[in-house]
């Protein structure tokens, strides 16, 4: 199913420890700069896909094994999440 | 302080529901009571568990539905192949008790001091983060000119038609309604198009802030014809669902 970025708010937090929906995301294979709001996300597969919304190149994969989240970054080239005021 | 609430680490409590309200035919307004809820935003979400008596568990995520200051409040409409969603919308009782946390995000959120003019674009349930920025708006007494068109497949599937129909003059709220209207209906017809926002979006000039929700093809399409119109896209909030 085909999302965006809003709806893995709460994934992501788990994961990074903050709030990630705003941070700035740029793409390893187009450079494309976004917030990860915007990306789309495919989500109730094996894993949770986040795509380009540019180029639709993988940026992050999120597989949750045994209670343990597992984070493929390597189509990312920045993940810069906004600082906290 | 803005940005408290929503850091840290991220738990899931346990909510009682408080009350529901059927909205529509298939779409239900479930009112929490979230005894360690530390407030939330106009626009953002939380995550609902439930998890069977087997074990097997399965998360959605939900926009609230009420405004900064009140108690949290999704609305849910039932998908007949949801796993979730038929739950929610069918059984559910007040004093039930559901796996919660939140709030989830920062991005498609608004307050009085993020500006305007206001521009938003509900497609279907995509007005609840919507509805609960006009009610945001309403009771933080904002003058911030506000526009909410608003596409729905008829007018009985409309969500919220009483309240929104309550704002009169303070908030501009317009319907298109896709696939059928009543006899003498007033409003916009079938999908938006450029033509439809020709008419109620604000020109670029005044420097507008959009908020588009709906599902995919329906944001995307939103989203294009408003950059088109000179919207920066850095003024084009979207947030797009799916369901089940």
């Amino acid at each position: 199913m085909l999302l965006d970025g809003n709806a893995i708010g709460g994934l992501l937090m788990e994961v990074f420890g903050t709030e990630m929906t705003d941070a700035q995301a740029t793409c390893a294979t187009c450079g494309a700069v976004g917030p990860v709001a915007d990306t789309a996300v495919y989500v109730r597969g094996p894993g949770t896909v986040v795509r380009c919304r540019n180029c639709s190149s993988m940026l992050m994969v999120i597989s949750s094994i045994r209670g343990r989240n597992c984070v493929d970054l390597s189509g990312m080239a920045v993940l810069e999440p906004r600082p906290s005021q | 302080m803005a940005g408290t609430a929503v850091r840290g680490r991220l738990s899931w409590q346990v909510a009682a529901v408080a009350a529901v309200t059927q909205e529509t035919d298939s779409v239900r307004t479930i009112a929490l009571n979230l005894p360690d809820w530390p407030g939330h935003r106009a626009g953002q979400h939380l995550d609902v568990r439930l998890t069977a008596e087997d074990g097997y568990s399965a998360e959605r995520s939900y926009s609230i539905a009420s405004a900064d200051g009140e108690p949290a409040s999704i609305t849910v409409e039932r998908l007949d192949d949801g796993e979730v969603s038929p739950y929610l919308t069918e059984e559910l009782r007040a004093g039930d008790q559901l796996e919660v946390r939140g709030p989830i995000g920062n991005w498609f959120t608004w307050g009085p001091h993020d500006g305007g003019p206001l521009l938003l674009i509900a497609g279907g349930s995509g007005v609840v983060p919507l509805r609960a920025i006009l009610r945001h708006r309403d009771r933080s007494g904002s003058k911030i000119p506000a526009r909410l068109l608003y596409s729905s497949r008829t007018l009985p599937d409309v969500i919220y038609r009483h309240e929104l129909d309550q704002y009169g003059g303070s908030a501009e709220v317009r319907y298109t309604l896709t696939r059928s209207q009543p006899p003498g209906w007033g409003g916009f017809s079938g999908r938006v198009d450029d033509a439809m926002l020709g008419r109620i979006a604000w020109p670029a000039s005044q420097r507008p802030l959009a908020f588009i929700c709906g599902p995919t093809p329906f944001v995307e399409t939103v989203a294009e014809l408003l950059v088109t119109r000179g919207y920066p896209a850095s003024r084009v909030k979207t947030e797009r669902f799916g369901g089940a």
